[in-house]
């Protein structure tokens, strides 16, 4: 029996231990920046899976434009830290300028998501088709931050340990959320939207507020991209980039956090892996392009629940949302109550 | 007192009349009963009272308050809880977060409190988890508040379905059908349920149903709908022997 310290403490403190690492390991060269990149898209990849799977896992509805909301994050952050904030300060206001990108997601998401949910069906995944295009050619045709030559001039604010901390705030944001009233409010959605609306939820409220957190993450992925690649143009965040998302969603498994972080995971590792392979057998990078779609296509016919189905890491439950706690709860609630009377 | 109100109500679906000049008189406390054949319009009427459609002509009044144009969940809110013909369920769902989904207006807490989780948040979470396991007692389904809901028995599955009903802390609960499917035991006791849940939560209960033990056995008024159509109303006894009734239900008396 584990003693109630390491239930209550056990998970923060292995986090707390890792966080070291994510900065010695890359500052003496024990890993090499290959590695300590696969690692950060690693780390936005899974911010990534866990905002789009809000909207396509949880609530059943399908977007397909998130590639748009990361572009408003990286463009949004990236003017913040070359324009506005003070160069020297820029590792200071870093976070600040992830929330703002994050924040300016998360209005755009307002603005789709307003319209979108007035009906239901393969409505939002045709909005969410135009607005991504949108965006692209609405950044290319502005001249002052590069048109479709891109935009530049960002430090590399990135870091490894950066990456770590964001991740663990937004999947414990993200875990807050599921396990909330909303988050049953948007499961409640997907299993029976008539029957939702009839025991009090307010589908629209709860629709819109789901979606704007999603395009939230996804601004504040956005920014992290943008400050680790120091350059961004419109061409990143094509219908390609989406489309990598919905991979890892459909691959990790719809309606799991748990999920989301293994299929970021495996996926970004096996696109790698892959560049290496295909470099070594001397086929053209090119045939990476078929591999994604053709994992989307494969998974669909033979798991289309992902890896990890509906099921969730224990670590990632609330400690009173597991099992034990419920029974024990449950004794309470028993041992209070005494023998009341029971329905017929 | 006056607890529910409806006049003249009327829909169209296209061109076809399902519910025409519709009225209803619902007294607190009462057990009122809409029976008819197939496509009489009765599911209709209940949603139109719960605001799934919005009606094509008249008045629904629920203490004091018009109804028409208010939101599904609006109308849950404000006291009117209801089945479902074919039970709907959240079926992947856990037992416990079927009827946790039902206190949604009353979890107490906004989503910065939820994203966070700030000590309110955690707080009232847990007043909504004793309160659903308190309820779910009650039914004697606290036992499998774990259990994904679709794997319950067909009969708790209807429990189940008026316990989530009942976290909404009605005033008025609408059944639709709630014997469809049940051996003549569990009709037995599902009429007590529903005598037991009127008493103990002090409601007022509107009740559609095709069993006729259950509707002469424990409604005090019926309706009888056919076509979108009152065809009679009265004690059970009268619509017993209602010759409009027995036409609807058997047909017309051929002429030898």
């Amino acid at each position: 029996m584990k003693s109630k310290f390491w239930k209550r403490w056990g998970l923060p403190l292995v986090l707390v231990l890792i966080f070291p690492l994510t900065v010695l390991l890359p500052k003496f060269g024990i890993i090499n920046p290959y590695i300590d990149l696969v690692l950060k898209y690693i780390g936005i990849n899974i911010i990534l899976t866990v905002s789009l799977n809000l909207v396509n896992g949880y609530m059943g509805e399908f977007s397909v434009g998130h590639a748009g909301f990361m572009a408003i994050g990286a463009y949004a952050s990236s003017l913040l830290t070359v324009w506005v904030f003070p160069r020297e300060l820029g590792p200071f206001l870093f976070p600040v300028a992830l929330l703002a990108g994050g924040a300016a997601a998360g209005i755009a998401g307002l603005g789709i998501a307003f319209p979108s949910f007035r009906t239901r069906g393969d409505y939002l995944a045709i909005v969410t088709l135009a607005f991504n295009m949108i965006i692209k050619s609405v950044l290319e045709n502005i001249d002052v931050i590069g048109g479709p030559r891109g935009f530049m001039g960002m430090e590399k604010l990135t870091s490894l340990w950066w990456v770590y901390i964001v991740v663990i705030l937004m999947v414990f944001l993200a875990r807050n959320y599921v396990f909330s009233n909303f988050g049953r409010g948007v499961l409640s959605i997907r299993e029976d939207e008539i029957a939702s609306g009839l025991v009090s939820v307010s589908t629209r409220q709860v629709k819109v507020l789901t979606f704007v957190f999603s395009a939230f993450l996804a601004g504040v992925a956005g920014g992290l991209f943008a400050h680790e690649l120091q350059f961004i143009n419109p061409r990143s965040f094509t219908i390609l980039k989406s489309t990598d998302m919905l991979v890892m969603v459909y691959l990790g498994g719809v309606g799991s956090l748990g999920g989301s972080i293994l299929g970021a995971t495996v996926y970004t590792v096996v696109m790698e892996g892959l560049r290496t392979v295909l470099q070594q057998v001397g086929i053209s990078q090119e045939w990476r392009l078929v591999v994604a779609p053709l994992m989307l296509i494969l998974l669909m016919i033979y798991r289309p629940s992902g890896i990890m189905g509906l099921r969730e890491f224990r670590f990632l439950v609330p400690r009173e949302e597991r099992p034990e706690a419920l029974a024990e709860f449950r004794e309470q609630a028993r041992a209070a109550k005494g023998a009341k009377e029971v329905v017929p | 007192m006056t607890l529910l109100h409806i006049e003249h109500l009327t829909h169209y679906f296209g061109g076809l009349r399902a519910v025409h000049e519709f009225n209803l008189e619902l007294q607190s406390g009462e057990l009122v009963a809409i029976i008819g054949p197939n496509g009489a319009g009765k599911t209709t009427v209940f949603n139109l009272i719960t605001g799934v459609y919005r009606p094509s002509e008249g008045n629904i009044v629920f203490q004091g308050q018009n109804l028409i144009g208010h939101k599904p969940h609006e109308i849950v809110s404000r006291g009117i809880a209801r089945t479902f013909q074919n039970i709907r369920l959240f079926k992947e769902l856990s037992v416990l977060d079927n009827v946790r989904i039902a206190h949604y207006t009353r979890a107490g807490y906004s989503s910065w409190e939820a994203l966070l989780h700030l000590p309110n948040f955690i707080k009232q979470e847990r007043r909504v988890r004793r309160e659903t396991l308190d309820l779910l007692g009650i039914f004697g389904l606290d036992g499998a508040a774990e259990t994904t809901s679709k794997n319950l028995p067909y009969g708790q599955q209807r429990r189940l379905e008026i316990a989530r009903a009942l976290a909404t802390r009605p005033a008025l609960l609408l059944l639709d059908e709630p014997a469809a499917g049940m051996n003549p035991a569990e009709v037995e006791q599902l009429m007590e349920t529903i005598l037991w849940i009127r008493r103990e939560f002090q409601l007022t209960i509107l009740l559609i149903e095709h069993q006729m033990r259950v509707v002469m056995g424990i409604a005090e008024r019926i309706k009888v709908l056919d076509f979108g159509e009152t065809i009679a109303e009265g004690t059970p006894q009268e619509i017993q022997n209602h010759p409009r009734v027995i036409e609807a239900y058997l047909g017309e008396e051929v002429a030898a």
